[in-house]
Protein backbone atom coordinates (compact mmCIF):
# COMPACT_ATOMS: atom_id res chain seq x y z
CA UNK A 1 0.00 0.00 0.00
CA UNK A 2 1.57 2.65 -1.36
CA UNK A 3 0.95 6.63 -0.58
CA UNK A 4 -1.45 7.66 -3.19
CA UNK A 5 -1.69 11.25 -1.76
CA UNK A 6 0.46 13.17 -0.02
CA UNK A 7 -0.12 16.73 1.46
CA UNK A 8 3.10 18.24 1.96
CA UNK A 9 3.26 21.80 4.23
CA UNK A 10 0.17 23.32 2.88
CA UNK A 11 -0.71 26.40 3.84
CA UNK A 12 -3.85 28.48 3.05
CA UNK A 13 -3.79 32.47 3.85
CA UNK A 14 -6.70 34.64 3.83
CA UNK A 15 -5.63 38.09 4.01
CA UNK A 16 -4.65 37.98 7.84
CA UNK A 17 -6.18 34.82 8.37
CA UNK A 18 -4.17 32.09 8.33
CA UNK A 19 -6.41 29.20 7.81
CA UNK A 20 -4.57 26.19 6.80
CA UNK A 21 -1.37 26.23 8.05
CA UNK A 22 1.48 23.97 7.08
CA UNK A 23 -0.06 20.74 7.29
CA UNK A 24 1.79 17.85 6.35
CA UNK A 25 -0.22 14.32 6.11
CA UNK A 26 -0.46 11.53 3.46
CA UNK A 27 -3.24 8.84 2.79
CA UNK A 28 -2.14 5.08 1.80
CA UNK A 29 -4.06 3.21 -1.17
CA UNK A 30 -7.27 1.84 -0.04
CA UNK A 31 -7.84 3.38 3.38
CA UNK A 32 -10.31 5.84 4.75
CA UNK A 33 -8.94 8.85 6.40
CA UNK A 34 -10.91 11.50 8.24
CA UNK A 35 -10.33 14.91 9.17
CA UNK A 36 -11.67 16.21 12.09
CA UNK A 37 -11.42 19.40 14.12
CA UNK A 38 -13.42 22.38 16.02
CA UNK A 39 -15.79 24.80 13.58
CA UNK A 40 -13.25 26.89 11.88
CA UNK A 41 -10.41 24.67 12.65
CA UNK A 42 -10.00 25.06 8.60
CA UNK A 43 -10.97 21.08 7.51
CA UNK A 44 -13.22 22.78 4.32
CA UNK A 45 -10.16 24.68 2.73
CA UNK A 46 -8.11 21.60 3.26
CA UNK A 47 -10.62 19.75 1.26
CA UNK A 48 -11.05 22.84 -1.28
CA UNK A 49 -7.31 22.78 -1.80
CA UNK A 50 -6.69 18.71 -2.20
CA UNK A 51 -9.44 18.75 -4.89
CA UNK A 52 -8.10 22.22 -6.55
CA UNK A 53 -10.63 24.55 -5.95
CA UNK A 54 -8.57 26.74 -4.32
CA UNK A 55 -5.31 27.70 -4.67
CA UNK A 56 -2.43 27.04 -1.41
CA UNK A 57 0.18 30.10 -0.50
CA UNK A 58 2.50 27.21 -0.03
CA UNK A 59 3.31 23.89 0.42
CA UNK A 60 1.22 20.86 -2.31
CA UNK A 61 -0.45 18.07 -2.62
CA UNK A 62 0.90 15.41 -4.55
CA UNK A 63 -1.37 12.76 -6.07
CA UNK A 64 0.86 9.59 -7.16
CA UNK A 65 4.01 11.75 -7.40
CA UNK A 66 2.43 14.52 -9.43
CA UNK A 67 1.38 17.97 -8.00
CA UNK A 68 -2.46 18.55 -8.08
CA UNK A 69 -2.85 21.53 -6.05
CA UNK A 70 -3.30 25.07 -7.87
CA UNK A 71 -5.17 23.65 -10.79
CA UNK A 72 -8.38 23.52 -11.61
CA UNK A 73 -11.15 21.17 -10.20
CA UNK A 74 -11.68 19.29 -13.45
CA UNK A 75 -8.32 18.78 -13.74
CA UNK A 76 -8.00 16.98 -10.40
CA UNK A 77 -11.13 15.10 -10.87
CA UNK A 78 -9.48 13.68 -14.23
CA UNK A 79 -6.04 12.85 -12.29
CA UNK A 80 -8.89 10.52 -10.04
CA UNK A 81 -8.94 12.85 -7.10
CA UNK A 82 -12.86 13.60 -6.93
CA UNK A 83 -14.72 15.77 -3.81
CA UNK A 84 -18.70 15.53 -3.01
CA UNK A 85 -20.41 18.34 -1.44
CA UNK A 86 -22.97 18.32 1.24
CA UNK A 87 -26.57 17.93 0.44
CA UNK A 88 -27.64 20.63 -1.57
CA UNK A 89 -24.86 20.18 -4.39
CA UNK A 90 -26.83 18.12 -6.64
CA UNK A 91 -28.18 18.71 -10.39
CA UNK A 92 -32.10 19.69 -8.99
CA UNK A 93 -34.17 20.13 -11.81
CA UNK A 94 -32.56 16.17 -13.10
CA UNK A 95 -33.78 12.86 -12.42
CA UNK A 96 -31.35 10.48 -10.05
CA UNK A 97 -30.53 8.70 -13.16
CA UNK A 98 -29.69 12.06 -14.98
CA UNK A 99 -27.52 13.08 -12.44
CA UNK A 100 -25.36 9.69 -12.43
CA UNK A 101 -25.16 9.82 -15.75
CA UNK A 102 -24.24 13.33 -16.34
CA UNK A 103 -21.65 12.64 -13.42
CA UNK A 104 -20.06 10.07 -16.27
CA UNK A 105 -18.27 12.77 -18.65
CA UNK A 106 -15.07 11.86 -17.57
CA UNK A 107 -15.65 8.09 -18.74
CA UNK A 108 -16.70 9.06 -22.28
CA UNK A 109 -14.71 8.22 -25.46
CA UNK A 110 -16.44 10.16 -27.66
CA UNK A 111 -15.97 14.35 -28.23
CA UNK A 112 -18.77 16.68 -28.02
CA UNK A 113 -19.06 16.47 -31.81
CA UNK A 114 -19.12 12.68 -31.96
CA UNK A 115 -22.11 12.99 -29.30
CA UNK A 116 -23.68 16.05 -31.67
CA UNK A 117 -23.68 13.69 -34.78
CA UNK A 118 -24.24 10.17 -32.99
CA UNK A 119 -20.94 8.31 -33.93
CA UNK A 120 -20.66 4.97 -32.91
CA UNK A 121 -18.28 5.60 -30.00
CA UNK A 122 -20.71 8.72 -29.15
CA UNK A 123 -23.83 5.56 -29.08
CA UNK A 124 -21.54 2.86 -27.31
CA UNK A 125 -20.57 5.68 -24.61
CA UNK A 126 -24.32 6.53 -23.94
CA UNK A 127 -24.92 2.86 -23.92
CA UNK A 128 -21.64 2.17 -21.36
CA UNK A 129 -23.14 5.72 -18.98
CA UNK A 130 -27.14 4.21 -19.01
CA UNK A 131 -25.94 0.71 -18.04
CA UNK A 132 -23.11 1.99 -15.24
CA UNK A 133 -25.23 4.70 -13.89
CA UNK A 134 -27.94 1.78 -13.48
CA UNK A 135 -25.26 -0.22 -11.48
CA UNK A 136 -24.60 2.80 -9.40
CA UNK A 137 -27.95 3.79 -8.59
CA UNK A 138 -29.12 0.46 -6.99
CA UNK A 139 -25.03 0.44 -5.42
CA UNK A 140 -26.34 3.64 -3.39
CA UNK A 141 -29.86 1.73 -2.51
CA UNK A 142 -31.59 4.42 -4.82
CA UNK A 143 -32.82 2.19 -7.54
CA UNK A 144 -36.55 2.58 -6.94
CA UNK A 145 -36.21 6.49 -6.75
CA UNK A 146 -34.13 6.18 -10.29
CA UNK A 147 -36.93 8.18 -12.05
CA UNK A 148 -37.40 10.51 -9.36
CA UNK A 149 -36.16 14.41 -10.02
CA UNK A 150 -33.55 14.90 -7.69
CA UNK A 151 -34.94 18.16 -5.71
CA UNK A 152 -37.21 15.73 -4.33
CA UNK A 153 -35.06 13.48 -2.50
CA UNK A 154 -35.33 13.39 1.72
CA UNK A 155 -32.38 14.48 3.37
CA UNK A 156 -30.30 10.38 3.76
CA UNK A 157 -30.91 10.15 -0.08
CA UNK A 158 -29.11 13.59 -1.26
CA UNK A 159 -26.05 12.18 0.87
CA UNK A 160 -26.14 9.13 -1.29
CA UNK A 161 -26.93 10.70 -4.76
CA UNK A 162 -24.08 12.88 -3.82
CA UNK A 163 -21.82 9.68 -3.49
CA UNK A 164 -23.49 8.23 -6.46
CA UNK A 165 -21.93 11.22 -8.51
CA UNK A 166 -18.63 11.14 -6.80
CA UNK A 167 -18.46 7.16 -7.99
CA UNK A 168 -20.00 7.66 -11.56
CA UNK A 169 -16.48 9.63 -12.06
CA UNK A 170 -14.90 6.53 -11.11
CA UNK A 171 -12.41 8.37 -8.86
CA UNK A 172 -9.23 6.68 -7.16
CA UNK A 173 -9.74 9.22 -4.30
CA UNK A 174 -13.10 10.12 -3.22
CA UNK A 175 -13.23 13.28 -0.65
CA UNK A 176 -16.38 12.72 1.29
CA UNK A 177 -17.34 16.40 3.09
CA UNK A 178 -19.86 15.77 5.92
CA UNK A 179 -21.22 12.49 4.56
CA UNK A 180 -22.95 11.65 8.03
CA UNK A 181 -24.25 15.04 8.89
CA UNK A 182 -27.75 15.89 10.43
CA UNK A 183 -28.37 12.10 10.54
CA UNK A 184 -30.27 10.06 12.91
CA UNK A 185 -28.47 7.22 14.34
CA UNK A 186 -29.79 4.60 11.96
CA UNK A 187 -29.41 6.98 8.86
CA UNK A 188 -25.59 7.32 10.13
CA UNK A 189 -25.56 3.15 10.66
CA UNK A 190 -26.58 2.99 6.88
CA UNK A 191 -24.36 5.77 5.52
CA UNK A 192 -20.89 4.15 7.23
CA UNK A 193 -21.99 0.66 6.04
CA UNK A 194 -22.26 2.53 2.24
CA UNK A 195 -18.67 4.32 2.29
CA UNK A 196 -17.44 0.81 3.69
CA UNK A 197 -19.03 -0.53 0.54
CA UNK A 198 -17.58 2.56 -1.86
CA UNK A 199 -13.84 1.55 -0.48
CA UNK A 200 -14.98 -2.15 -1.63
CA UNK A 201 -15.14 -1.24 -4.52
CA UNK A 202 -11.54 0.55 -4.69
CA UNK A 203 -11.76 3.73 -3.92
CA UNK A 204 -9.76 5.26 -1.26
CA UNK A 205 -11.43 7.64 0.94
CA UNK A 206 -10.48 10.69 2.59
CA UNK A 207 -13.23 12.52 4.74
CA UNK A 208 -14.08 15.43 6.80
CA UNK A 209 -17.10 15.10 9.64
CA UNK A 210 -18.34 16.33 13.17
CA UNK A 211 -20.05 12.93 13.74
CA UNK A 212 -17.26 11.79 16.39
CA UNK A 213 -18.98 8.00 17.16
CA UNK A 214 -18.99 7.41 13.59
CA UNK A 215 -15.51 9.02 12.50
CA UNK A 216 -14.18 6.62 15.17
CA UNK A 217 -16.13 3.61 13.65
CA UNK A 218 -15.11 4.02 10.27
CA UNK A 219 -11.84 5.49 10.26
CA UNK A 220 -8.28 3.96 9.62
CA UNK A 221 -6.48 6.78 10.57
CA UNK A 222 -7.73 10.17 11.19
CA UNK A 223 -6.37 13.70 11.35
CA UNK A 224 -6.46 16.31 13.95
CA UNK A 225 -6.95 20.07 12.76
CA UNK A 226 -7.07 22.81 15.22
CA UNK A 227 -6.26 26.53 14.53
CA UNK A 228 -5.09 25.49 11.01
CA UNK A 229 -2.55 23.23 12.44
CA UNK A 230 -2.80 19.76 12.18
CA UNK A 231 -2.28 18.52 16.19
CA UNK A 232 -3.03 14.77 15.93
CA UNK A 233 -2.15 11.61 13.52
CA UNK A 234 -3.50 8.44 14.93
CA UNK A 235 -5.56 5.63 14.65
CA UNK A 236 -9.21 6.05 16.04
CA UNK A 237 -7.75 4.59 19.26
CA UNK A 238 -4.60 6.59 19.94
CA UNK A 239 -6.81 9.89 18.52
CA UNK A 240 -9.18 9.21 21.45
CA UNK A 241 -6.82 9.32 23.86
CA UNK A 242 -4.35 12.12 22.62
CA UNK A 243 -3.89 15.17 25.28
CA UNK A 244 -4.22 17.43 22.67
CA UNK A 245 -7.21 16.32 21.20
CA UNK A 246 -9.36 16.34 24.43
CA UNK A 247 -7.67 19.39 24.61
CA UNK A 248 -8.83 21.11 21.50
CA UNK A 249 -12.62 19.76 22.33
CA UNK A 250 -13.15 22.28 25.36
CA UNK A 251 -10.15 21.50 27.37
CA UNK A 252 -12.10 18.50 29.22
CA UNK A 253 -13.95 15.03 28.57
CA UNK A 254 -16.53 15.48 26.27
CA UNK A 255 -19.27 13.23 25.36
CA UNK A 256 -19.94 14.76 22.04
CA UNK A 257 -16.61 13.21 21.00
CA UNK A 258 -17.75 9.58 21.75
CA UNK A 259 -15.41 9.85 24.51
CA UNK B 1 -45.37 13.42 -26.65
CA UNK B 2 -44.48 9.57 -28.55
CA UNK B 3 -41.95 9.55 -31.25
CA UNK B 4 -44.87 9.52 -33.83
CA UNK B 5 -46.52 12.58 -32.03
CA UNK B 6 -42.93 14.23 -32.45
CA UNK B 7 -42.84 13.29 -36.30
CA UNK B 8 -46.38 14.89 -37.27
CA UNK B 9 -45.97 18.10 -35.20
CA UNK B 10 -42.78 18.48 -37.01
CA UNK B 11 -44.44 17.67 -40.18
CA UNK B 12 -47.43 19.99 -39.37
CA UNK B 13 -45.18 23.23 -38.43
CA UNK B 14 -43.20 22.67 -42.25
CA UNK B 15 -46.46 22.45 -44.01
CA UNK B 16 -47.55 25.69 -42.40
CA UNK B 17 -44.70 27.24 -42.85
CA UNK B 18 -43.55 26.41 -46.24
CA UNK B 19 -47.46 25.52 -47.74
CA UNK B 20 -50.25 27.40 -46.19
CA UNK B 21 -48.78 30.97 -45.23
CA UNK B 22 -47.75 31.43 -48.41
CA UNK B 23 -50.81 29.63 -49.98
CA UNK B 24 -53.32 32.09 -47.34
CA UNK B 25 -50.88 35.09 -48.05
CA UNK B 26 -51.33 34.79 -52.33
CA UNK B 27 -54.99 34.39 -51.52
CA UNK B 28 -55.66 37.19 -49.54
CA UNK B 29 -53.47 39.84 -50.99
CA UNK B 30 -51.58 40.65 -48.09
CA UNK B 31 -47.77 40.03 -49.05
CA UNK B 32 -47.10 42.88 -46.35
CA UNK B 33 -47.19 39.72 -44.30
CA UNK B 34 -44.24 38.22 -45.35
CA UNK B 35 -42.33 40.75 -44.38
CA UNK B 36 -43.38 40.68 -41.03
CA UNK B 37 -43.17 37.33 -41.08
CA UNK B 38 -39.79 37.24 -42.69
CA UNK B 39 -38.54 39.65 -39.68
CA UNK B 40 -40.01 36.89 -37.09
CA UNK B 41 -38.30 34.05 -38.33
CA UNK B 42 -34.83 35.71 -38.20
CA UNK B 43 -35.30 37.12 -35.38
CA UNK B 44 -36.31 34.33 -33.64
CA UNK B 45 -32.63 32.54 -34.79
CA UNK B 46 -30.84 35.05 -32.71
CA UNK B 47 -33.30 34.85 -29.92
CA UNK B 48 -32.24 30.85 -30.49
CA UNK B 49 -28.37 32.36 -29.61
CA UNK B 50 -30.14 34.12 -26.52
CA UNK B 51 -32.20 31.05 -25.77
CA UNK B 52 -28.48 28.79 -25.43
CA UNK B 53 -27.17 31.61 -22.86
CA UNK B 54 -30.32 30.57 -20.82
CA UNK B 55 -29.51 26.85 -20.61
CA UNK B 56 -25.89 27.46 -19.18
CA UNK B 57 -27.80 30.14 -16.74
CA UNK B 58 -26.68 33.13 -18.14
CA UNK B 59 -28.95 35.79 -18.77
CA UNK B 60 -27.99 37.26 -21.78
CA UNK B 61 -29.08 40.84 -22.76
CA UNK B 62 -26.17 41.75 -25.45
CA UNK B 63 -27.44 39.78 -28.59
CA UNK B 64 -28.02 43.04 -29.99
CA UNK B 65 -24.69 43.96 -30.16
CA UNK B 66 -23.70 40.33 -31.95
CA UNK B 67 -26.52 41.20 -34.29
CA UNK B 68 -25.06 44.61 -35.06
CA UNK B 69 -21.66 43.33 -35.40
CA UNK B 70 -22.80 40.54 -38.10
CA UNK B 71 -25.08 42.94 -39.73
CA UNK B 72 -22.16 44.99 -40.33
CA UNK B 73 -19.71 42.11 -41.11
CA UNK B 74 -21.87 41.08 -43.46
CA UNK B 75 -22.51 44.63 -45.38
CA UNK B 76 -19.02 45.08 -45.36
CA UNK B 77 -17.50 41.79 -46.72
CA UNK B 78 -20.66 42.34 -49.76
CA UNK B 79 -20.13 45.72 -50.63
CA UNK B 80 -16.25 46.81 -49.87
CA UNK B 81 -14.64 42.84 -50.32
CA UNK B 82 -17.53 42.11 -53.44
CA UNK B 83 -17.79 38.34 -51.58
CA UNK B 84 -20.74 36.69 -52.29
CA UNK B 85 -23.84 37.17 -49.42
CA UNK B 86 -24.03 33.03 -49.63
CA UNK B 87 -20.54 33.30 -48.33
CA UNK B 88 -20.53 36.25 -46.14
CA UNK B 89 -23.54 35.36 -43.87
CA UNK B 90 -21.87 32.34 -42.17
CA UNK B 91 -18.43 34.39 -42.50
CA UNK B 92 -20.48 37.30 -40.49
CA UNK B 93 -21.54 34.47 -38.16
CA UNK B 94 -17.94 33.49 -37.21
CA UNK B 95 -17.01 36.84 -36.82
CA UNK B 96 -19.47 37.25 -33.78
CA UNK B 97 -18.50 33.96 -32.66
CA UNK B 98 -14.51 35.05 -32.75
CA UNK B 99 -15.39 38.29 -30.87
CA UNK B 100 -17.43 36.61 -28.60
CA UNK B 101 -14.91 34.21 -27.09
CA UNK B 102 -12.59 36.99 -26.63
CA UNK B 103 -15.58 38.72 -24.55
CA UNK B 104 -16.72 35.57 -22.91
CA UNK B 105 -13.53 34.41 -21.93
CA UNK B 106 -13.73 36.97 -18.98
CA UNK B 107 -16.61 37.89 -18.56
CA UNK B 108 -18.65 34.46 -18.48
CA UNK B 109 -16.87 34.03 -14.94
CA UNK B 110 -19.71 36.71 -13.48
CA UNK B 111 -23.37 35.27 -12.59
CA UNK B 112 -26.17 36.10 -12.33
CA UNK B 113 -27.20 40.07 -12.72
CA UNK B 114 -23.24 40.69 -13.00
CA UNK B 115 -23.47 39.04 -16.03
CA UNK B 116 -26.49 40.29 -17.14
CA UNK B 117 -25.47 44.13 -16.42
CA UNK B 118 -22.21 43.95 -18.71
CA UNK B 119 -24.25 42.17 -21.62
CA UNK B 120 -26.63 44.80 -21.23
CA UNK B 121 -23.70 47.76 -22.09
CA UNK B 122 -22.34 45.57 -25.36
CA UNK B 123 -25.34 47.01 -27.58
CA UNK B 124 -24.58 50.47 -26.70
CA UNK B 125 -20.72 49.55 -27.16
CA UNK B 126 -21.33 48.11 -30.61
CA UNK B 127 -23.87 51.06 -31.99
CA UNK B 128 -21.44 53.64 -30.70
CA UNK B 129 -18.39 51.72 -32.28
CA UNK B 130 -20.11 51.91 -35.45
CA UNK B 131 -20.94 55.39 -35.50
CA UNK B 132 -17.29 56.00 -34.95
CA UNK B 133 -15.31 53.41 -36.40
CA UNK B 134 -14.27 54.52 -40.05
CA UNK B 135 -15.03 50.91 -41.66
CA UNK B 136 -18.82 51.35 -40.75
CA UNK B 137 -19.13 55.11 -42.14
CA UNK B 138 -20.79 56.37 -39.17
CA UNK B 139 -24.08 57.63 -38.91
CA UNK B 140 -24.69 57.44 -42.88
CA UNK B 141 -24.64 53.19 -42.26
CA UNK B 142 -24.14 51.32 -45.06
CA UNK B 143 -27.17 51.26 -47.81
CA UNK B 144 -27.62 49.76 -51.30
CA UNK B 145 -26.21 46.90 -50.19
CA UNK B 146 -26.81 44.40 -53.26
CA UNK B 147 -29.56 41.07 -53.24
CA UNK B 148 -28.07 37.77 -52.77
CA UNK B 149 -26.74 36.80 -55.92
CA UNK B 150 -27.61 33.07 -57.54
CA UNK B 151 -25.69 29.66 -56.00
CA UNK B 152 -24.69 27.93 -59.14
CA UNK B 153 -23.40 24.34 -59.03
CA UNK B 154 -21.43 23.28 -62.26
CA UNK B 155 -24.13 25.97 -63.93
CA UNK B 156 -26.76 24.31 -62.07
CA UNK B 157 -28.59 27.38 -60.67
CA UNK B 158 -29.82 26.01 -57.21
CA UNK B 159 -30.47 29.73 -56.25
CA UNK B 160 -31.99 32.37 -58.11
CA UNK B 161 -30.32 35.75 -58.05
CA UNK B 162 -32.85 37.68 -55.89
CA UNK B 163 -32.64 40.69 -57.91
CA UNK B 164 -34.41 38.84 -61.12
CA UNK B 165 -37.00 37.69 -59.25
CA UNK B 166 -40.52 38.67 -59.45
CA UNK B 167 -41.50 38.20 -55.74
CA UNK B 168 -38.03 38.79 -53.66
CA UNK B 169 -40.32 38.47 -50.40
CA UNK B 170 -41.00 35.34 -50.66
CA UNK B 171 -37.92 34.49 -51.56
CA UNK B 172 -36.80 36.08 -48.80
CA UNK B 173 -39.54 34.39 -46.36
CA UNK B 174 -38.26 30.92 -47.85
CA UNK B 175 -34.83 32.33 -46.68
CA UNK B 176 -34.92 33.10 -43.27
CA UNK B 177 -38.09 30.60 -42.30
CA UNK B 178 -35.47 28.01 -44.00
CA UNK B 179 -32.44 29.35 -42.16
CA UNK B 180 -34.67 29.29 -38.66
CA UNK B 181 -36.27 25.53 -39.06
CA UNK B 182 -32.45 24.36 -39.48
CA UNK B 183 -31.46 26.43 -36.77
CA UNK B 184 -34.49 25.42 -34.50
CA UNK B 185 -33.34 21.77 -35.80
CA UNK B 186 -29.90 22.30 -34.78
CA UNK B 187 -30.69 23.48 -31.65
CA UNK B 188 -33.08 20.87 -30.43
CA UNK B 189 -30.14 18.10 -31.13
CA UNK B 190 -27.70 20.22 -29.64
CA UNK B 191 -30.26 19.71 -26.38
CA UNK B 192 -30.97 16.22 -26.77
CA UNK B 193 -27.09 15.12 -26.99
CA UNK B 194 -24.55 15.38 -24.44
CA UNK B 195 -23.55 18.75 -24.81
CA UNK B 196 -27.06 19.72 -24.15
CA UNK B 197 -27.21 17.64 -20.59
CA UNK B 198 -23.86 18.91 -19.44
CA UNK B 199 -24.99 23.03 -20.21
CA UNK B 200 -28.39 21.79 -18.14
CA UNK B 201 -25.49 20.88 -15.36
CA UNK B 202 -23.82 24.26 -15.29
CA UNK B 203 -26.81 25.84 -15.40
CA UNK B 204 -28.29 23.84 -12.41
CA UNK B 205 -24.48 24.00 -10.27
CA UNK B 206 -21.08 25.08 -11.91
CA UNK B 207 -19.34 23.91 -8.59
CA UNK B 208 -20.62 20.07 -8.66
CA UNK B 209 -20.20 20.43 -12.89
CA UNK B 210 -16.34 20.93 -12.62
CA UNK B 211 -16.02 18.62 -9.52
CA UNK B 212 -17.01 15.65 -11.94
CA UNK B 213 -14.44 16.81 -14.28
CA UNK B 214 -16.25 19.08 -16.87
CA UNK B 215 -13.48 22.21 -17.96
CA UNK B 216 -16.61 24.81 -16.79
CA UNK B 217 -14.55 27.64 -18.51
CA UNK B 218 -14.40 25.76 -21.88
CA UNK B 219 -17.87 25.10 -22.44
CA UNK B 220 -19.51 28.46 -21.04
CA UNK B 221 -17.03 29.89 -23.76
CA UNK B 222 -18.23 27.26 -26.54
CA UNK B 223 -22.46 28.12 -25.93
CA UNK B 224 -21.52 31.75 -25.67
CA UNK B 225 -19.69 31.04 -28.94
CA UNK B 226 -22.56 29.27 -30.57
CA UNK B 227 -25.44 31.89 -29.62
CA UNK B 228 -23.41 34.98 -31.14
CA UNK B 229 -22.92 33.18 -34.02
CA UNK B 230 -26.95 32.67 -34.18
CA UNK B 231 -27.21 36.45 -33.71
CA UNK B 232 -24.70 37.49 -36.63
CA UNK B 233 -26.53 35.16 -38.67
CA UNK B 234 -30.02 37.08 -37.42
CA UNK B 235 -28.22 39.91 -38.23
CA UNK B 236 -26.50 39.26 -41.99
CA UNK B 237 -30.05 38.17 -42.94
CA UNK B 238 -31.62 41.54 -41.58
CA UNK B 239 -29.22 43.56 -43.76
CA UNK B 240 -30.00 41.70 -46.87
CA UNK B 241 -33.62 42.13 -46.56
CA UNK B 242 -33.15 45.86 -45.71
CA UNK B 243 -30.28 46.23 -47.80
CA UNK B 244 -29.29 48.88 -45.73
CA UNK B 245 -27.37 48.64 -41.83
CA UNK B 246 -27.14 51.97 -39.40
CA UNK B 247 -25.88 52.11 -35.74
CA UNK B 248 -29.35 52.58 -34.59
CA UNK B 249 -30.06 48.98 -36.79
CA UNK B 250 -30.22 46.98 -33.72
CA UNK B 251 -30.73 48.75 -30.02
CA UNK B 252 -30.73 47.96 -26.73
CA UNK B 253 -34.16 47.33 -27.01
CA UNK B 254 -33.58 44.99 -29.18
CA UNK B 255 -31.54 42.87 -27.07
CA UNK B 256 -34.25 43.19 -24.40
CA UNK B 257 -36.66 41.99 -26.99
CA UNK B 258 -34.83 39.08 -27.56
CA UNK B 259 -34.40 37.89 -24.09
CA UNK B 260 -38.20 38.56 -23.73
CA UNK B 261 -39.30 36.27 -26.36
CA UNK B 262 -37.06 33.37 -24.85
CA UNK B 263 -38.85 34.29 -21.59
CA UNK B 264 -42.07 34.28 -23.08
CA UNK B 265 -41.85 31.09 -24.94
CA UNK B 266 -40.52 28.83 -22.17
CA UNK B 267 -36.89 29.02 -21.16
CA UNK B 268 -37.68 25.15 -20.63
CA UNK B 269 -38.21 24.98 -24.51
CA UNK B 270 -36.08 25.04 -27.47
CA UNK B 271 -39.09 26.14 -29.69
CA UNK B 272 -39.91 28.95 -27.24
CA UNK B 273 -38.04 31.29 -28.97
CA UNK B 274 -40.05 31.07 -32.52
CA UNK B 275 -43.33 31.07 -30.64
CA UNK B 276 -42.05 34.23 -28.12
CA UNK B 277 -40.83 36.20 -30.91
CA UNK B 278 -44.41 35.66 -32.66
CA UNK B 279 -46.34 36.89 -29.93
CA UNK B 280 -43.96 39.72 -28.82
CA UNK B 281 -43.74 41.00 -32.66
CA UNK B 282 -47.79 40.35 -33.73
CA UNK B 283 -48.74 41.41 -30.07
CA UNK B 284 -47.05 45.07 -30.34
CA UNK B 285 -48.22 45.33 -34.27
CA UNK B 286 -51.85 44.45 -33.16
CA UNK B 287 -52.45 47.13 -30.31
CA UNK B 288 -51.03 49.62 -32.82
CA UNK B 289 -54.76 51.01 -32.94
CA UNK B 290 -54.99 51.50 -29.24
CA UNK B 291 -52.33 54.84 -30.10
CA UNK B 292 -50.71 55.65 -26.98
CA UNK B 293 -52.05 53.70 -24.87
CA UNK B 294 -49.58 51.12 -27.02
CA UNK B 295 -46.65 50.70 -24.69
CA UNK B 296 -48.61 51.06 -21.37
CA UNK B 297 -51.08 47.87 -22.83
CA UNK B 298 -48.39 45.64 -23.77
CA UNK B 299 -46.31 46.20 -20.95
CA UNK B 300 -48.95 45.08 -18.59
CA UNK B 301 -50.12 42.17 -20.57
CA UNK B 302 -46.03 41.05 -20.66
CA UNK B 303 -46.33 41.73 -16.88
CA UNK B 304 -49.40 39.19 -16.08
CA UNK B 305 -48.24 36.67 -18.40
CA UNK B 306 -44.98 36.34 -16.88
CA UNK B 307 -46.74 36.03 -13.52
CA UNK B 308 -49.28 33.87 -14.97
CA UNK B 309 -47.22 31.38 -16.70
CA UNK B 310 -43.53 32.03 -15.47
CA UNK B 311 -43.14 28.59 -17.36
CA UNK B 312 -43.46 30.44 -20.77
CA UNK B 313 -46.51 29.93 -23.32
CA UNK B 314 -45.22 26.51 -24.07
CA UNK B 315 -46.14 25.57 -20.22
CA UNK B 316 -49.72 25.29 -21.61
CA UNK B 317 -50.94 22.50 -22.74
CA UNK B 318 -54.30 21.20 -24.18
CA UNK B 319 -56.25 19.24 -21.44
CA UNK B 320 -54.51 15.38 -21.93
CA UNK B 321 -51.50 16.39 -23.26
CA UNK B 322 -48.32 14.82 -21.78
CA UNK B 323 -45.33 17.21 -20.53
CA UNK B 324 -42.64 16.79 -22.27
CA UNK B 325 -39.31 18.34 -23.14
Amino acid sequence: MGELLKVTDLTKRFGGLVAVNHVTFSVREGEIVSVIGPNGAGKSTLFKLISSFLRPTSGEVQFKGERISGLAPHIAARRGVVRTFQETTIFKGMSVRDNVITAHHLRSKAGLAGFYFGSAVARNDQMEFARSAEEIVNFVGLGALAEERASNLPHGHLRALGIAIGLATNPTVLLLDEPFAGMNHEETQRAIELVRDVRGRGVTILLVEHDMPAVMKISDRIVVLNFGERIAEGTPQEIQNNEKVIEAYLGRVDESIGL
Amino acid sequence: MSFRGKIAAVAAFLIVVFVVVPWLIAATGRSDLYYTLTSVALLAIAGAGVWITFYIGRINMGQGAYALIGGYACAILVVKCGISFWVSLPLAGLVCAAASVLVGLPILRLRGTYFCMITLVFTEVARLSALALPITNGAKGISNIPLPGPIEVFGVVLVPDFSTLANSRLAFYFLSAGLMVLCFAGLYRLVHSRMGQLCLSLQQNEELASSIGVNIANLRVIAYAISSFLGGVGGALFISISQSIYPSSFTVNDSLNFMLSCFLGGLGYVFGPIIGTFVLYFGWDLLFTTGEYQLLIYSTILIALILVLPNGILSLRPYGWKRGT
